[in-house]
């Protein structure tokens, strides 16, 4: 079963290593993991992509909370919640391509956001699956480089994730 | 009051009421160890290498339940103290380590004795700290010492680059009373419904067996633990860690469990109906094959940490806490109960117990020419027994025959590395406790391959006179490797005969020690007796045993608590169902 977990840390040096030495030392598995400050510039609000059964997924969840520089964390696949992931695709796109791929982007919500004479830069933000759909419908030779951030998960409703 | 980093560092340690800090200098230190040097509260301890204050350290905490300090250089002195550092880290054993760190400036750039001492430790430590300013220095070392005392113990490594002791700086020094941290609240108080669930459940009990670990002895539980055994009258077990937290003599007690568990005790975790686990962590040694294990059980089980909860074994009745606190209440709550139990069910249950012990699984065999490594361990608690006595061990056979054979009254006397099983342990340990309690009597049991791990602190010993007495149970063999090694591969000792093995009793000379042989079985008495009554100096004592011997009964790895090899001395090896 794939979760998505949030996790409040402590933005100290070295709080990112030990979420991955974690992972790493028990041999649980991750898909991605995204780390930024938040409002409040003492804590990192990482989300993390893993899957497991659900024994797994507890002891990934007490582990995470048993590190000191974790303050609060939350499984958000428990209940309803929101996933956007942000790619950046660079494409070939030569005279003959160029209306083709911005109908594309078009239709996939993306925005062309650089352009040269051979090439696009497209950004895209979405669930994976709609990422992923859209690097299908690419031919593969068109695709020069791709970044993805990871998904960035939060709660719907009013409840938030807080000291 | 204005201090220098260094300064502070020490000043710290006196305002934690550390007494002793065991530690080797070097570049990195220097001007901590310059502060050290100009006052007298802060005791240090010269070791002779890194690993042996680590484990030095930890004896003292292990015996004291205070936190054991240590002090070590950059580079070398950080890294050869991380085998004591996971050594504790198994046992949640609370300790701080403070490391020195090349200066700030260099940090990265392959300086001299550089290592990156936060990323390798980091995996086996509780928590721990690069301090860049020494401003941060007394918070930080006050957060140390209360993470590594407070909830689930365990070592904290506090790392100093060398600039930020700099003697030339002085900076306003405040170490704080209490700290607060907001990531971290260690519980406190267990779920009062829970414990209503677990004694609806303990009342329920047809045949219930009390399971104990390290975190009973840990958590001050003895007296709880034994006043909650003898109220509801059930069979207790503990595990390598947990023995000596009910007293071995105690009725109720069936010895110890798994790999080289009793008979009684393994049987009873095969055939329990609720077995209560109590500061213990289903170590793989202590359960065996976990699709066996205790397959009729309904589980309780307390600790401090819930992360141990449902690891390995799911359990029906979690309850996080201090194990102290949760006994306490759990007592209350049984006796508030006007039903009690069964006493019958209880009576068919111990006569089961009792037929199992009549099988007197330990039993062996005591000829007239070879010592029995069993035998020196029981002449040992005969000499010893009325003694103010703690027993270190190293890691091996002679460990698991000190387990089986030293009966343990009281928590906190029985110090070995059980979680990571580190060769080198005992006799540093052994230091760390004769250091904390000058007129007790202290022994390390030991092997002739252990030993030579940490045979440096002899010297050590010798300058603190420190009159440890270590017991080498001397088989020419790392005993426990050569068992598996009989049992698996076909009798080939691959490696596992120790040649070329010093005259013990000459070395133990050299460094200014008694040292004696013993070969004979009729001998081993009055040589203990006569080691054992030289309080005031340390006694090597050589003791030549049976190196066939094998430690039983035994579960296999990968087998269940009911698939035991018993000894070839008590009827034919035979499996019981």
């Amino acid at each position: 079963m794939r979760h998505i977990i949030s996790v409040l840390m402590e933005n100290e040096a070295g709080a990112l290593s030990r979420v991955a030495g974690l992972f790493s030392a028990r041999g649980y598995n991750i898909e991605s993991l995204t780390v930024a400050p938040t409002e409040d510039p003492t804590l990192s609000r990482m989300t993390l992509v893993t899957t497991g059964d659900e024994a797994i997924i507890e002891q990934i969840t007490k582990q995470l909370n048993k590190l000191v520089d974790v303050v609060k964390l939350v499984d958000l696949s428990e209940g309803a919640h929101i996933e956007r992931e942000l790619m950046m695709i660079k494409v070939r796109a030569d005279q003959a391509m160029r209306d083709e791929l911005k109908r594309l982007a078009d239709i996939f919500r993306g925005n062309v956001i650089d352009v040269t004479d051979v090439s696009y830069t497209i950004e895209m933000t979405g669930e994976g699956h709609k990422l992923d759909a859209f690097i299908r419908v690419l031919d593969p030779e068109l695709i020069i480089e791709t970044v993805r951030s990871g998904p960035l998960g939060i709660a719907r409703g009013s409840k938030r994730l807080t000291l | 009051m204005e201090l220098t980093g260094a300064q502070i560092v020490v000043q710290a340690l006196k305002d934690e009421g550390v007494e002793f800090v065991w530690g080797y200098p070097g570049g990195a230190v220097l001007h901590i160890y310059d502060a050290l040097f100009q006052q007298d509260e802060v005791r240090h301890i010269l070791v002779r290498h890194e690993q042996g204050a680590t484990h030095a350290a930890d004896g003292y905490a292990r015996a004291t339940g205070k936190v054991g300090v240590v002090l070590v250089t950059s580079g070398p002195g950080a890294t050869n103290a991380v085998t004591g550092i996971a050594t504790a880290h198994m046992d949640s054993i609370p300790m701080v380590i403070l490391t020195g760190q090349v200066p700030t400036p260099v940090i990265g750039s392959d300086a001299f004795q550089e290592v990156d001492t936060v990323g390798i430790t980091r995996p086996c430590v509780k928590h721990n700290f690069l301090v860049k300013r020494a401003e941060d220095l007394a918070d930080t070392i006050k957060k140390a010492f209360y993470i590594a005392a407070s909830g689930r113990p365990g070592p904290v490594v506090v790392d100093i680059p060398k600039d930020v002791t700099d003697p030339n700086i002085r900076i306003p020094y405040h170490y704080p009373d209490k700290i607060e941290m907001r990531s971290y609240n260690p519980v406190e108080k267990g779920h009062l419904g829970q414990i209503r669930k677990a004694v609806d459940m303990m009342l329920e009990a047809e045949r219930p067996v009390i399971y104990t670990g390290g975190g009973v002895v840990l958590g001050e539980a003895s007296d709880t633990l034994t006043e909650l055994v003898h109220e509801t009258g059930f069979p207790i077990t503990n595990t390598l860690m947990g023995l000596g937290a009910y007293p071995a003599s105690g009725p109720h007690f069936i010895g110890m469990l798994g790999m080289h568990g009793t008979y009684e005790a393994n049987m009873a975790m095969h055939e329990t109906d609720v077995l209560i686990a109590i500061g213990a962590r289903f170590d793989d040694r202590v359960t065996g094959k976990i699709a066996h294990f205790c397959p009729n059980a309904r589980i309780i089980h307390v600790d401090v940490d819930p992360a141990s909860i449902s690891k390995t074994v799911r359990v029906d009745v979690p309850i996080v806490g201090q194990v102290r606190n949760v006994l306490q209440d759990m007592l209350r709550v049984l006796k508030e109960r006007p039903q009690k139990s069964d006493a019958d069910r209880l009576k068919d249950w111990w006569d089961r117990i009792n037929g199992w012990r009549g099988l007197q699984c330990l039993r062996y065999e005591q000829g007239s020419e070879t010592i029995k490594p069993q035998y020196a361990v029981e002449a040992m608690y005969k000499v010893t027994k009325d003694t103010d006595f703690y027993l270190t061990s190293d890691v091996g056979q002679h460990q698991m025959f000190a387990a089986q054979f030293y009966p343990f009254e009281k928590p906190r006397r029985w110090i070995n590395s059980g979680g990571l099983g580190t060769m080198g342990f005992g006799l540093p340990a052994a230091m760390g406790v004769q250091q904390a309690f000058p007129d007790a009597t202290v022994a390390c049991v030991t092997g002739e391959a252990s030993i030579q791990m940490c045979i440096q602190e002899l010297a050590t010993c010798k300058q603190y006179d420190l009159p440890v007495k270590v017991v080498l149970l001397n088989n020419g063999y790392m005993g426990m490797v050569r068992q598996w090694q009989e049992f698996f591969y076909d009798g080939r000792y691959s490696h596992s005969y120790v040649d070329a093995l010093p005259d013990f009793k000459m070395l133990a000379e050299s460094f200014g020690h008694v040292g004696m042989r013993i070969d004979k079985p009729a001998d081993l008495e009055d040589a203990y007796r006569e080691a054992f009554g030289m309080k005031d100096r340390m006694v090597f004592i050589d003791v030549i045993v049976d190196p066939s011997e094998n430690v039983y009964p035994m579960i296999e790895a990968g087998k269940g608590h009911h698939e035991m090899h018993l000894s070839p001395h008590l009827s034919s090896d035979r499996e019981l169902a």
